[in-house]
């Protein structure tokens, strides 16, 4: 039925096709980072490394948590916590689209018989003040990739656009498995996904949704908050370009990141209204921009 | 005479923005060619996909015409001396000017001047020249660019140009992308890399490789493709918007019929519909009498679908939506709306204003006081119960999964849930209209309650001072009072601004509210109902309080405006405002009598007369709402008042009688003027 789609393609055979395919074009391939994130532009490979003139490619699997999307692992189709495909190709090449597509064949895609189209999706994050333009693309109606040109990051006009390839992994797995819930997708020839991860999803969707606690999730949120701001200050002070060039930036950015994935915690918890939403994204915010500009500081004074 | 094609090659351009970017390629081209003066009947043709934007012209000559061009210099006196010898300004002159001295000649101005030919330049290198700002001044809503901050900014990143002119490259370069004469092919089903000698060529070779250039074309392969895949008795629920989207997303569409469990079809059409228009771009499918039916059509991007495989992948998709959609129906129904009102506590409408159950409160609260006096109690209790559930079904999974179904999904929910016709119907509606193409709610109730939570969130806002200012609308404030406007017009309510806007409780800024209103008012008269705009002003000017009375008001100056009576006594009523304004007399429809006694024998006689006539009768027209016969009675004062005007110097020696005078005309202005001020009817003469 599927003639164009390879046999059987466990996830993780996608995944290892996917990254062998970026290797060969190039690109580092790294670990997930191992801090909580909600997606993979959130990781220093992409908000940092997309910073300044320098060229960068890189290609890594990022588990990204969004706690309100939880569902105690019942619903086939939502995840507390996904994996995406993430790939920054900085400069973007000119046929950066075609090597999308051949990423795709690459799993067996056969697009020729495959209806593939490029809708427009900008993409935005108020937390991280970061912008750029682009599409959803859309897989026989499915969408399977968000394709950002990056403009703007942590509030930096960017000097060199990068291409943002993100892919949503199990959709991609559950589509070429031909498989109605993601909890079927084959993991490997032994394990499905729901051996691996269900526990994962109801366990955290209880804990989101019904345990954490939220004056303790706001102090944590608070300390981490401190702690961002008070590196950051100590680092707007320093004259010294030998201090500069070893100040931990890249520590004082998970305690960013902390802040975010705390804020998307207690946003599930309805623990946020809608006013206070905007001040505590804003907060966010101040501290991603401000870190965005100690590190291109950092790079100019290496540099 | 040539030919030129121009082809700008770009990345998946958002196909809304398609026909705009056409129309304006189109129009800075022949602006260029314009400035150029080489544009004489030149015609030209356009045509795009997601991927190219493409533009022939013919008619175009191959050089600009060689042209006399005249230089004017240093007037006679100071170009030559005494003796009559050219000094130094001339030698300059006729150095700059490339000519020697002796060719210089003076003209009538007494100047030198001189003449020279000025060859024309080769088309080519003018478009050459031209064509780069002729792309990237294309205006798009959202720019971005990619070859470095430096670099070009257009909607998408250019990958290639094709310009020819007659065949030959017309060279230039735009971010690093030279013209060529090559172009490319459908993403997988063409050639990559195509050489084209025109326009014609082009298109014929892109046809050969997937791609149909004519917009017309793809829109016709969608609709036959359709046809033929339908059985009879079998069509798709037409929809103008999602048509023009497909044919913008895609270069060589063919449509693909899909099927869904006709179990699905439980499900509200409002749900099914919104995930296939909306979520999935497909038609929804219907039969002769619109019932729909379990099918979609999915428009691909590719030559067919032999396999099936994208209607296989398609019809996954949407089973996976409506089975979300189906367990959103059945997880929201454990809990019915009247249950959840409690709930609306949690959810904010905005931190000063408090929550959605606060605003519930507020809107039943209002529903007392705007219902109409004389409707029956149960009509008030519908509306009430309306108001009471209204928000509630912002609290379940399918308005969270669907925001676009806000209202609509409260609407359906309290049918299913045995909820009174006309409750359910109310809240459907209650927040409609949502733009200008949409119809304010179907029933008086469902306008009551709309008018409730409309009028509160103005109020609300305007409490605190967030008035809506320039094109910041967060709350979309103006939305909401035009819709007021709309409401009481098209439903038919006689409430007036200042009446909602005390009941709307806007504190301290009830005045800019009430401004507010008046805008919305104005635009829509004019706009909306087409009136012109003068006589909006003469409308409003004698009152803008009640909505629905000013637009029959409008209506009726719109009718009589054309009878030869009209326009003149409009000026002769401007007239008279002059003069009273210059007595420092006002008018006023209390005015102090005139005395009879005073009035001059003759004209003056006669349009007192005439006045005492006509008053009445204007008065009851007015009264019972007649404004067009009431217009046509004050119409027919004109002869009249011309005669007055005529034979009558207003401002008369004798104190007593100018004064008597003054009061006649102010008393007349005053009564007449309540219906438009036709002082500010300006004479189309």
């Amino acid at each position: 039925m599927f003639a164009a789609v390879n046999a059987m393609q466990t996830y993780q055979d996608i995944i290892s096709k996917l990254k062998s395919f970026w290797a060969n074009k190039g690109c580092i391939i790294q670990e997930p980072l191992d801090v909580e994130v909600g997606a993979g532009t959130m990781c220093p490979e992409t908000f940092l490394r997309v910073l300044g003139p320098d060229p960068y490619r890189v290609a890594y699997v990022q588990p990204s948590r969004r706690p309100a999307d939880g569902r105690y692992g019942e619903n086939p189709n939502r995840l507390y916590k996904h994996m995406q495909l993430q790939v920054i190709l900085k400069p973007a090449p000119e046929d950066v689209i075609e090597q999308y597509l051949e990423s795709l064949e690459a799993i067996g895609i056969d697009l020729h018989h495959h209806d593939l189209k490029l809708e427009e999706d900008n993409w935005e994050s108020p937390t991280l003040g970061a912008w750029g333009i682009g599409w959803q693309v859309m897989l026989d109606g499915l969408e399977i990739t968000q394709f950002t040109y990056f403009q703007q990051c942590g509030g930096i006009d960017l000097e060199v656009v990068p291409a943002e390839l993100t892919y949503g992994l199990e959709r991609l797995a559950a589509f070429l498995q031909n498989v109605e819930s993601v909890y079927d997708i084959h993991w490997n020839d032994t394990w499905t996904y729901r051996d691996v991860r269900f526990l994962d999803e109801q366990q955290y969707s209880v804990y989101n949704f019904e345990k954490a606690g939220v004056p303790g999730v706001w102090k944590e949120f608070d300390l981490h908050e401190a702690e961002a701001r008070r590196l950051l200050d100590e680092y707007a002070a320093l004259e010294d370009p030998a201090q500069k060039a070893r100040f931990p930036l890249l520590p004082t950015y998970d305690q960013v990141l902390k802040c975010s994935n705390l804020f998307n915690t207690l946003d599930a918890r309805r623990a946020i209204s809608v006013t206070e939403r905007v001040a505590v994204i804003q907060r966010v915010r101040n501290l991603a921009v401000g870190l965005a500009q100690a590190w291109m500081n950092q790079r100019e004074v290496v540099a | 005479m040539a030919e030129f094609v121009l082809e700008v090659g770009t990345e998946e351009v958002p196909d809304w923005m398609i026909a705009n970017a056409l129309g304006d390629l189109e129009r800075r081209f022949l602006d260029a060619l314009e400035k150029s003066v080489l544009h004489q009947g030149v015609t030209c043709t356009t045509g795009a996909t997601p991927r190219r934007l493409v533009l022939a012209a013919s008619g175009i000559p191959l050089r600009q015409a060689d042209r006399e061009e005249t230089l004017s210099g240093p007037p006679r006196s100071v170009a030559f001396d005494a003796a009559g010898k050219p000094t130094k300004a001339a030698e300059g002159f006729a150095r700059r000017a490339g000519v020697a001295v002796a060719d210089l000649a003076v003209g009538e101005d007494e100047k030198l001047m001189v003449k020279r030919q000025v060859p024309g330049r080769a088309t080519v290198d003018v478009l050459a020249e031209a064509l780069p700002e002729v792309i990237l001044g294309i205006y798009f809503p959202k720019t971005m660019y990619w070859a470095g901050k430096a670099g070009p900014r257009f909607i998408r990143p250019i990958r290639w140009l094709v310009a020819l002119l007659d065949g030959q490259v017309v060279p230039f370069e735009i971010g690093g992308v030279r013209s060529s004469n090559r172009t490319q092919g459908h993403r997988r089903l063409g050639e990559p890399d195509i050489s084209v000698t025109g326009e014609a060529d082009l298109r014929e070779k892109l046809r050969a490789n997937f791609v149909l250039v004519s917009v017309a074309d793809r829109r016709q392969k969608i609709e036959d493709g359709i046809r033929s895949l339908l059985p009879a008795g079998r069509q798709i629920r037409s929809n103008p918007s999602l048509l023009d989207t497909l044919v913008n997303i895609t270069e060589y569409p063919t449509p693909v019929l899909g099927e869904f469990d006709p179990a699905y079809l439980k499900l509200p059409e409002e749900v099914l519909e919104t995930v296939m228009r909306h979520h999935q771009k497909y038609f929804a499918v219907e039969d002769a009498q619109g019932r729909l039916q379990p099918g979609f059509v999915a428009v691909s991007n590719l030559d067919g679908d032999p396999d099936g495989i994208i209607r296989k992948g398609n019809e996954r998709v949407l089973r996976a939506r409506f089975n979300d959609a189906q367990f959103f129906w059945e997880s929201d129904q454990k809990k019915k709306l009247a249950d959840r009102v409690e709930d609306l506590k949690a959810v904010t409408f905005q931190a000063k204003l408090g929550s959605y159950l606060d605003k519930t409160r507020r809107n039943m609260a209002l529903i007392d006081a705007i219902a109409p006096p004389d409707g029956s109690p149960q009509d008030l209790q519908h509306a009430r119960r309306a108001a009471e559930l209204a928000k509630c079904d912002l609290t379940t999974e399918m308005v969270g999964e669907f925001p676009e179904l806000q209202g609509v999904v409260g609407g359906l929910y309290a049918r299913y849930q045995g909820e009174p016709q006309e409750v359910a119907d109310a809240i459907y509606d209650h927040y409609r209209p949502a733009g200008s193409d949409d119809s304010i709610p179907r029933s008086k109730t469902g306008q009551i309650v709309s008018l409730a939570d409309k009028l509160t969130t103005l109020g609300g806002f305007f409490r605190l001072g967030m008035i809506p200012s320039g094109s910041k609308d967060p709350y979309a404030l103006r939305r909401a009072a035009y819709g007021v406007i709309r409401i009481l017009i098209e439903g038919g309510h006689r409430l007036s601004i200042s009446e909602i806007c005390e009941k709307a409780d806007a504190g301290e800024s009830a005045g800019a509210l009430r401004e507010f209103f008046a805008d919305r008012l104005r635009y829509y008269l004019r706009d909306v109902r087409g009136h012109k705009y003068d006589e909006v002003n003469a409308v409003l000017a004698a009152s803008a309080d009640e909505p629905l009375d000013a637009a029959e008001r409008a209506q009726a100056i719109s009718l009589v405006r054309p009878t030869p009576d009209f326009e003149p006594l409009a000026t002769s009523f401007k007239r008279i405002k002059n003069i009273l304004k210059q007595a420092g007399v006002e008018e006023h429809p209390a005015a102090p009598a005139a005395q009879e006694s005073l009035l001059e024998e003759g004209a003056e006689k006669e349009l007192f007369a005439a006045f005492r006539e006509v008053s009445p009768r204007v008065a009851k027209e007015k009264q019972e709402g007649n404004y067009t016969l009431a217009l046509t009675a004050i119409a027919s004062l004109r002869p009249t008042v011309d005669r007055f005007f005529d034979d009558v110097l207003v401002m008369a020696k004798d104190e007593k009688v100018r004064k008597n005078r003054l009061a006649f005309l102010a008393q007349l202005l005053g009564e007449f003027s309540t219906i438009a001020d036709f002082a500010e009817i300006v004479s189309s003469e």
